[in-house]
């Protein structure tokens, strides 16, 4: 590197602001960096403690798989252990046994999660990222005023609007239909707001070259917003999943064809001690499937390229 | 009309240009926010016009003016150590949680994809298995099988064990340290997702700037390059710590021993579902917004030095 010569000047002696863009337009090549800045008794340091409270996190998960998996005399043990000594699957056949006779079809009620559940997920995160686009960037008039609204909006507590809430539900006419779980949940005010930070720093010129090809405002949302933002709706996703998949309805559904499968899988727990093992396995579906939607949506965050060297 | 005497725009007018001009945009708003005005908006208003009411969800509310809230600041002992506490959580869990969602996923962030996504698993686990903080009771049992008197047993510290959530000293800390242990939720994954967001090409810039270690490297890119993940994660913190009530019902209960473990919802709890006084659980939770408004409002002017 000390041999490379701009001019009349050595290469380290320019501005290092210049340095970069001649770095960065690759007329000079860039330096290999792989791992940048790194210690070795950094990288320990943290790692152990890491490792440490790691331990500590995991322990539901653990005692879940464990207790899904113990027979009726271990989960009654007292004092109580986490792992499980003669591991058996009977929970779950017992658990299949009692679903096969349920008020209606199991199936049914799995139907209803999966449509309150998907509708809950989707509507949200596209009307919120839909709305969070004009406000991210574009200025109009009532902008301050709609954003503040929805983060203020996050501060207060739900105990309380609750009744009216269900008051206006009721005024609607969707009482005891799908909309009255889907439609307040794709009013949640965190969704909005998370994706509104995550456009923000999007670069304007990103946009405003799609605009001088004659994209219309839709084509930019979807085609170059949306994308760039992949992080940020994949992480909404999985905070919806968890609060839809949670729901039970009792509030507002009565019809038992309209329940989701949470409210058929709490009445299977509630037959008492002699069903501890279902529940047990209960609380492990409740929490694998979950598990499984975190771990689908985690592993595509990855970096979005595509605004790389397009900071301005 | 002659181009002379073209009139000067009035401030109405010009409004009325821009609004027209934005079409796209209200198009854009009008999905969400017509469902959020009615879901949430709307809710929201009617709550605060009952904390004006004596409605106990029978009887027609009659209108009291600031009674319930004078009640709830002059005779009301139990609000104020319900006050008292969440002020303490507030204090201590908001910005050690918020350091710690930080922390670990930075740390994680340097993890290549599949050990990232199983860490990042792990760590938030306690947020997605639901009511994982029953672990707790397993922990804290009051005899001497409880894992916490078992050990401190063994390790001859105490002679008898300890009834943790029945004893007055103990319930408020050992309650922060549950809350602690199920912090890493919202802030935590939206600071992994904007962390994927820093552009990595700031990294070599700033290496060759002269950053020397990682945590400058922190300093002055990361945390500059994620301020809004940051000022998002804030909110969703102080709305998490202001709002601590399940993990006290279930481990402390409510009411809990002399009230060691009463918190602002707890007590609005009491009120609002086992009482039915709508009302004063109204003033409660108007009270609960305006302290967490101003806490907010306090939080994003220091996150605003972020990087300086």
């Amino acid at each position: 590197m000390a041999e490379k010569r701009i001019g009349q000047m050595r290469f380290e002696e320019l501005p290092p602001s210049l340095q970069k863009k001649l770095r960065r337009q690759k007329i000079v090549p860039r330096l290999k960096p792989k791992k940048l800045n790194r210690s070795v008794a950094g990288n320990t340091l943290l790692f152990f403690i890491m490792g440490v409270c790691a331990v500590f996190m995991v322990l539901p998960l653990v005692m879940i798989v464990n207790n899904a998996l113990k027979p009726l005399d271990e989960l009654y043990q007292y004092p109580p252990k986490i792992w499980v000594r003669n591991p058996h699957l009977e929970n779950f056949s017992d658990l299949f046994t009692l679903m096969n006779d349920t008020w209606v079809p199991f199936s049914r009620y799995l139907m209803n999660t999966i449509i309150i559940t998907g509708a809950g997920i989707l509507g949200h995160v596209i009307i919120a990222s839909l709305a969070a686009y004009p406000l991210a960037k574009h200025k109009f008039p009532g902008k301050n005023i709609l954003f503040s609204m929805v983060v203020l909006s996050m501060m207060f507590s739900w105990t309380v609007t609750q009744i009216p809430q269900y008051a206006i539900i009721s005024w609607m006419g969707i009482n005891n239909t799908y909309l009255a779980l889907i439609l307040p949940a794709c009013a949640y005010g965190m969704g909005l707001y998370l994706m509104k930070q995550f456009m923000e720093p999007l670069p304007d010129s990103l946009m405003e070259s799609a605009r001088i090809e004659g994209c219309s405002e839709w084509g930019i949302f979807w085609k170059i917003v949306m994308p760039n933002v992949k992080p940020a709706w994949l992480t909404l996703a999985i905070f919806q999943f968890q609060s839809m998949w949670g729901n039970t309805g009792s509030l507002f559904l009565r019809d038992e064809q309209l329940k989701p499968m949470q409210f058929a899988l709490q009445q299977i727990t509630a037959g008492g001690a002699a069903r501890a093992g279902a529940a047990a396995a209960v609380t492990f579906i409740i929490a694998a499937v979950p598990i499984a939607f975190f771990l689908m949506c985690q592993s595509s965050v990855l970096e979005t390229m595509t605004t790389s060297g397009m900071k301005d | 009309m002659s181009s002379q005497s073209r009139p000067v725009r009035t401030k109405r007018q010009e409004l009325a240009r821009q609004i027209r001009n934005s079409r796209a945009c209200y198009a854009m708003l009008a999905p969400y926010f017509i469902l959020f005005f009615f879901f949430t908006v709307l809710p929201v208003l009617m709550s605060i016009v009952i904390s004006f009411t004596d409605w106990n969800m029978l009887q027609f509310p009659n209108f009291v003016g600031w009674k319930n809230y004078i009640k709830l600041f002059l005779e009301d002992e139990i609000f104020m150590t319900s006050l008292k506490n969440t002020l303490i959580f507030a204090v201590v869990t908001g910005p050690v949680s918020y350091m710690l969602c930080l922390l670990f996923a930075w740390i994680i962030n340097e993890f290549s994809r599949i050990p990232r996504t199983l860490l990042t698993l792990v760590f938030y686990a306690p947020s997605i298995c639901g009511n994982a903080y029953m672990v707790w009771n397993l922990i804290l049992t009051g005899d001497r099988y409880g894992y916490l008197n078992g050990l401190l047993l063994n390790l001859g510290i105490i002679n008898e064990p300890i009834l943790w959530m029945q004893t007055e000293q103990y319930v408020l800390p050992l309650l922060i340290v549950v809350q602690l242990w199920l912090s890493l939720g919202t802030g935590f994954l939206s600071f992994i997702a904007g962390l994927q967001t820093v552009d990595k090409s700031m990294y070599e810039a700033a290496a060759i700037d002269g950053i020397k270690n990682r945590w400058q490297e922190l300093w002055y890119v990361t945390l500059p390059a994620m301020k809004p993940q940051l000022m998002f994660g804030a909110v969703m913190q102080i709305t998490q710590s202001f709002a601590v009530a399940d993990i006290s019902i279930n481990l402390a209960g409510n009411p809990s021993v002399n009230y060691a473990g009463a918190t602002i919802v707890t007590h609005l709890l009491d009120y609002g579902s086992t009482r039915m006084e709508m009302g004063y659980a109204s003033a409660i939770a108007t009270v609960l917004f305006l302290l967490m408004v101003g806490t907010n409002k306090l939080v994003q002017k220091i996150l605003g030095r972020v990087g300086e």
